[in-house]
């Protein structure tokens, strides 16, 4: 039997829902939303690339991120075989939500090894 | 194996499925809803990654990327996104206990207090992100 490699994407896929289901609802209404419809005065340049330099607050950020990414890809890679009935098309969708996943994933690296 | 044969080909003679069989009853839409859920996590993760890149690239490019954030396409789009973030954070946590059954010795820990120790933990993390993130320091 071939050996599936299932399994290490679902626990991405289960680890990634769990950090995204705590940490992004009041992330994304803390720094993106309240900000922008004035509920909290919007941090300065300099205060949130304060904060967003110390290294365990990278190392975080690239874990909660490259998780949230590999959870969306397998999810959704599902969701389109299920709800859209493009079973036939599994080597295509797999590779683009996977690929897409891990080329942003690579990104995240980047720009959190190089942030000033 | 037949090397003809190819995975998932569509089969003539299985049962056709419609594309949107899910618009037939509200349990399967709700069903979909939950796994498109999926999008606002991979959408918050882009945002994640805009707001680094912005506050990595000095104070002309954060001031842009903050007038980007206040346009009304991206603050309700974020307000949609925070909508299925929600539904996914409770979808997630009510599974919890139907995925895992603890038991200490031979007493099984009651759903409930499995559920009320998911919501402690969503809690904690949302006071750490506030804690860390809110206000300026």
């Amino acid at each position: 039997m071939k050996r599936s490699n299932e399994p290490f994407f679902w626990l991405l896929f289960s680890g990634g829902g769990t950090l995204a289901a705590l940490f992004l609802p009041a992330l994304l209404f803390l720094l993106f939303i309240a900000p922008a419809l004035g509920l909290v005065e919007p941090q300065s340049f300099e205060q949130m690339s304060a904060k967003l330099r110390p290294a365990p607050i990278r190392l975080f950020l690239l874990v909660l991120i490259t998780m949230s990414l590999f959870h969306w890809g397998h999810r959704f890679r599902f969701t389109l075989y299920d709800g859209l009935q493009l079973k036939h098309l599994f080597g295509l969708i797999a590779t683009l939500c996977y690929g897409g996943a891990a080329a942003l994933s690579l990104l995240t690296a980047y720009l959190l090894w190089t942030f000033p | 194996m037949n090397k003809d044969y190819k995975l998932h080909h569509p089969a003539w003679y299985r049962r056709q499925m419609q594309i949107f069989w899910w618009l037939k009853r509200f349990s399967y839409t709700k069903f979909i809803s939950r796994e498109l859920t999926s999008l606002a996590v991979g959408w918050s993760a882009i945002m994640l990654i805009a707001l680094l890149w912005a506050a990595g690239h000095g104070a002309p490019a954060f001031d842009r990327f903050l007038t980007l954030m206040s346009s009304t396409s991206l603050v309700v789009l974020n307000i949609v996104a925070a909508i299925a973030l929600l539904f996914h954070t409770l979808t997630w946590l009510h599974l919890a206990p139907k995925a895992m059954v603890v038991q200490i010795g031979r007493y099984r820990v009651p759903d409930r207090l499995l559920l009320i120790g998911q919501y402690l933990s969503w809690a904690a993390a949302t006071a750490l992100v506030v804690w860390y993130f809110g206000g300026s320091r």
